[in-house]
């Protein structure tokens, strides 16, 4: 039978207590039981993981090299309170002997790092106590978000349930307009399907225009597939992933591919050279507007980061427009490099002399204002232009403040006009 | 708080707190309190920023009706958490996003899609939910509404108490 890409990965992670070799066939709505290859957690969810692991009565993770710890969210630690957590988790990374517990020095945005280091790959299930885990979709991996309970279970048995999802193709034709990449191409779309478009489904990312996306693209498009409700975001393995791969990977991995007359729920074709750069306006990441009808929107704030656009390609873009120039008096513009290597890489590319000549600051990785957790709190009233990936309410501050979501060509041209502008514009 | 007689597969009543589509995680329970982890802190600071005076003058056996979409956003388990934690025994819906319901099934906060009791439902209105017998009654309308039952496997998570004692279970079996 025909199978979807998402279907063949979790296929071939069936948990079978007979250990026979035959893959089941699958079909969307079917509840089963899979084996993961790699299971995250960060400092807000470990804690909840690791209490409710001791509750499971196992003395050991199941495999030390496939459980991976990052402290991200209020890492360096912003208070006591996150600073307890972090310990917590460094305590129970050392008692297992977790080699791939990332902290503050290693450590960086959790959804930057993992496939930077090669942890994750092509073909992997990756379950992760965090929603934006779908971001892996985009190396061909099928990767999902659950909370912290599922993550502890997967801790322990190295296995997990799960509900195969229907598949929702979308399929982007055209070349892209200047300025237009992957944060464009998905704000685009969840404001053509909204929050709940894809609810339970797979997306998966298909078409030339998505043949010819970066892998940074790629990454954004993917990381953002939950703000559509949906279960993963699966592009297809090609000589970009294969490249990006290439000299990270330290185990073999596996590719499939969708078949091509696999049933799917629907099939959404874009137009992507109609697409100009998007803006979504408070306070749903649906709300996206192309930049020319977002009108005169005064900003206070540009922030450049996140695990939707913290990568060097990113920060490529928002030096290339802020480079010898000047950041607006009335804004504060904050960069932050997802990791430590897209940090020194930016480094040794001049980007953040660029960055600091212009008068933004540069953060060292941590998720920070994202989340509104610090290094970047609005007060009521106030309103952020910011490459991160959710605009709810009181998301980044206080809950009279505003968030419009963009890639780093707006956030970096807006830090300079003070109100949200095109590229086009400086 | 006592939720006696309000477990699961008991019989539910409650004030119902009624709210609109894609209530977020971020609403549930902000960013800023993820420092902390367990229900009764949690629970002090849940529905503050759409709903004030949620936190203070909600009662144990309470029921939250959502829209669409209820529990949208991030993967925190701080979001059932802090509404377990509240005194809420059920929480009703026209539809959920899949963390949040996963999460709630895991920890074991009872959580239904009925999408036509919850477009009827007002705030303050009452409603009986009989989870066994997959019935919401609100009183106020005199109405009675029948949901779909949970799927085996999920019902088997629930017997159990949660996914943590369901898998306790199957590891003791495995070893026995
Ligand atoms: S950067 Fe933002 S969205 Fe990404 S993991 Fe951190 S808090 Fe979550």
């Amino acid at each position: 039978m025909a199978q979807t890409l998402a279907e063949k990965i979790i296929a071939h992670h069936v948990y079978d207590p007979s250990h026979s070799d035959s893959v089941p066939e699958l079909s969307p709505g079917d509840l089963i039981e899979v084996n993961v290859d790699i299971v995250l957690a960060n400092d807000i969810t470990a804690p909840i993981s690791l209490r409710e692991f001791e509750k499971l009565g196992v003395e050991r993770v199941f495999d030390p090299d496939k459980v991976v710890l990052v402290a991200d969210h209020f890492a360096p630690n912003k208070d006591i309170k996150s600073a307890e957590q972090c310990a917590l988790m460094r305590r129970f990374a050392r008692e297992q002997d977790l080699p791939h517990h990332y902290d503050v020095g290693q450590m960086g945005i959790e959804h930057v790092l993992l496939h930077e280091q090669g942890l994750v790959l092509p073909g992997d299930v990756v379950v992760g106590a965090d929603s934006h885990t779908c971001t892996y979709g985009a190396l061909g991996a099928f990767a999902t978000g659950m909370g912290s309970t599922d993550i502890a279970v997967a801790m322990a048995t190295g296995r997990i349930w799960m509900r195969v999802p229907e598949t929702k193709r979308f399929v982007y034709t055209g070349t892209l307009q200047p300025w237009v990449g992957g944060k464009d191409l998905i704000l685009y779309t969840i404001g053509m399907i909204g929050v709940s478009g894809a609810l339970y489904q797979a997306m998966e990312f298909t078409g030339p225009a998505i043949d010819a996306l970066s892998m940074a693209g790629r990454f954004t498009m993917a990381n953002m597939a939950i703000e559509a409700g949906a279960k993963a975001g699966l592009f297809a393995v090609d000589a970009s992933t294969e490249s990006y791969v290439a000299g990270r990977a330290k185990r073999p991995y596996q590719v499939f591919a969708s078949d091509p007359d696999a049933p799917v729920a629907e099939v959404i074709e874009i137009d992507a050279s109609t697409i100009e750069p998007q803006v979504a306006l408070p306070h749903l990441p649906e709300n996206a507007r192309p930049i020319s009808e977002v009108g005169e929107v005064r900003i206070d704030q540009a922030v450049i980061g996140s695990c939707t656009n913290g990568r060097l390609e990113d920060l490529r873009i928002a030096a290339g427009l802020l480079k010898g120039k000047q950041v607006n008096r009335d804004v504060r513009c904050i960069v932050i490099p997802g990791t430590q290597q897209v940090y020194l890489d930016a480094l040794r590319e001049g980007l953040i002399e660029a960055f600091i000549e212009a008068g933004a600051v540069v953060s060292t990785p941590t998720c920070g204002p994202c989340l509104g957790g610090y290094m970047g709190i609005l007060a009521a009233g106030e309103r952020a232009v910011s490459t991160t990936n959710r605009n709810f309410r009181g998301r980044m501050g206080h809950t009279d403040s505003e968030v419009y979501l963009s890639g780093p060509a707006v956030a970096a041209a807006s830090a300079l006009t003070g109100h949200i502008s095109s590229p086009e514009e400086v | 708080m006592s939720t006696d007689g309000k477990t699961l597969g008991g019989r539910l009543r409650g004030r119902v707190w009624k709210y609109g589509d894609n209530i977020d995680t971020d609403v549930i329970i902000p960013a800023r309190y993820l420092n902390m982890s367990t229900a009764e802190e949690l629970a002090r600071h849940c529905m503050e920023d759409i709903d004030p005076r949620f936190a203070t003058e909600v009662e144990a056996g309470d029921i939250i009706v959502g829209g669409e979409n209820f529990g949208c956003g991030s993967s925190r388990e701080h979001a059932p958490l802090a509404i377990k934690g509240a005194g809420i025994t059920c929480v009703v819906a026209e539809s959920f996003a899949r963390i949040f319901y996963r999460n709630a099934i895991n920890i074991g906060l009872p959580i239904i899609v009925c999408p036509e009791a919850s477009r009827e439902a007002e705030d303050g209105d009452e409603m009986v939910i009989d989870l066994e017998a997959g019935r919401i009654t609100n009183t106020r309308l005199d109405k009675s509404y029948t949901t779909s039952p949970f799927p085996p496997f999920i019902m088997k998570i629930i017997q159990a108490g949660g996914l943590i004692p369901y898998t306790r279970a199957q590891l003791a079996s495995a070893e026995g």
